[in-house]
């Protein structure tokens, strides 16, 4: 017997109802590739997503159709994750002070009320 | 520049094969939708296919504009002895290799067809020439770097990829088949021809190919993929019509 669907590309090839696909294993997987998105001349590079690529060329054109298909996009970098350093979770302490002095935050310097105050001459 | 009947009727014609030849292989290639032997492939694959879909819409567009019926009865609401796509797009998709190098022969030749209408004096062609040249270039970028791929990787993948350009090849010089109406098209400036097109197309795969180690096979009868243009089809189109216009023919007459 074969495997009868409502999608007749299934029941057209004439599947046997018992098959024996085996998993792939992990070496045969792709690489993972991050994608990076400019929006506009002059717009920083954002990221937006991974996918699988076995090289950079075929991650590029990939990419496009992944994340370059509905919104307006000028140019395209990809980067193989693994080529990403990272700090590691438990250095993750390395930020902590950084919330407590608020002086550091450009906001902190109250710039804008004496720009104003300068405007207003 | 205003056109006379006789220019008209092959305009017409022109647009007619052009419009099915995208119709048929956007829906062939749409069967590969979830399918795909990738996540990533399968999602532009499919994309493309949409893409020539809308491709074959705009040009039913042009034709209901030129006084023939709406584009949905255009599409799904000819016999098969009236579409005139060629026989290489009714092909069924067979395996991903098979997939892939028509899709390369194919848009190679559909990017450099819609290049030279960029010019064309009718100019309703001329427009949309240059509207779908980003799809096109992206269509014929994705199939060149599968091809390269495929055919520069392992001794699997090439033996596959030339047997499906030897398969494909014969089918693809039927994209060139001539009309009655070369000489108008050519004198009114409206498209320089399938033979000039078939040359520059010639050109191009083997340059793309001569990257690789495929050899491009002899073909000793050139006009062995001919009579689509004319209406004379193979055996998988009409399965193929059947079922695409299921539903349509369920009631023609619904508004969706």
């Amino acid at each position: 017997m074969s495997i009868k669907s409502i999608d007749p590309r299934i029941t057209r090839e004439k599947l046997p109802e018992e098959n024996d696909i085996t998993p792939l294993k992990e070496i045969h997987h792709w690489q993972t590739y991050e994608v990076f998105h400019q929006a506009k001349t002059g717009d920083h590079h954002i990221h937006v997503g991974s996918l699988h690529a076995p090289n950079s060329e075929m991650a590029l054109i990939l990419a496009k159709e992944q994340y370059a298909r509905r919104y307006s996009c000028i140019n395209l970098w990809v980067v193989k994750t693994s080529d990403i350093c990272r700090t590691t979770n438990d250095e993750e302490e390395i930020f902590g002070t950084t919330p407590d002095k608020i002086y550091r935050e450009a906001g902190g310097y109250k710039v804008m009320d004496r720009i104003n105050k300068f405007k207003q001459k | 520049m205003k056109h006379n009947t006789e220019q008209i009727t092959a305009i017409k014609d022109l647009i007619f094969r052009m419009a099915d030849d995208q119709l048929i292989l956007g829906h062939r290639n749409s069967e590969w939708t979830g399918l795909g032997p990738i996540l990533e492939e399968d999602i532009a694959f499919s994309s493309m296919a949409q893409d020539k879909l809308g491709h074959s819409q705009a040009l039913f567009q042009i034709l209901s504009r030129m006084g023939e019926t709406d584009p949905d009865s255009l599409a799904f609401g000819r016999k098969e002895n009236k579409m005139k796509c060629c026989h290489l797009v009714e092909y069924p998709i067979g395996e991903y290799d098979f997939s892939l190098m028509r899709h390369f022969l194919f848009d190679e030749s559909e990017a450099l067809r819609f290049d030279m209408l960029r010019n064309s004096s009718f100019e309703d062609l001329s427009h949309i020439a240059w509207k779908f040249r980003g799809e096109l270039k992206y269509h014929t970028m994705h199939a060149e770097v599968w091809i390269k791929q495929l055919s520069n990787g392992n001794d699997e993948s090439r033996v596959r990829m030339q047997n499906a350009l030897n398969e494909c090849y014969p089918l693809a010089l039927g994209l060139f088949e001539p009309s009655d109406f070369e000489d108008i098209l050519i004198e009114s400036d409206v498209f320089p021809g399938e033979k000039v097109l078939q040359e520059k197309w010639y050109e191009r795969v083997s340059m793309i190919l001569s990257k690789t180690d495929l050899i491009i096979p002899e073909v000793t009868d050139p006009a062995i993929a001919y009579g689509g243009r004319r209406g004379i089809h193979t055996e998988y189109l009409k399965p193929l019509l059947d079922e695409m216009t299921e539903v349509y023919n369920i009631d023609p007459s619904a508004e969706w």
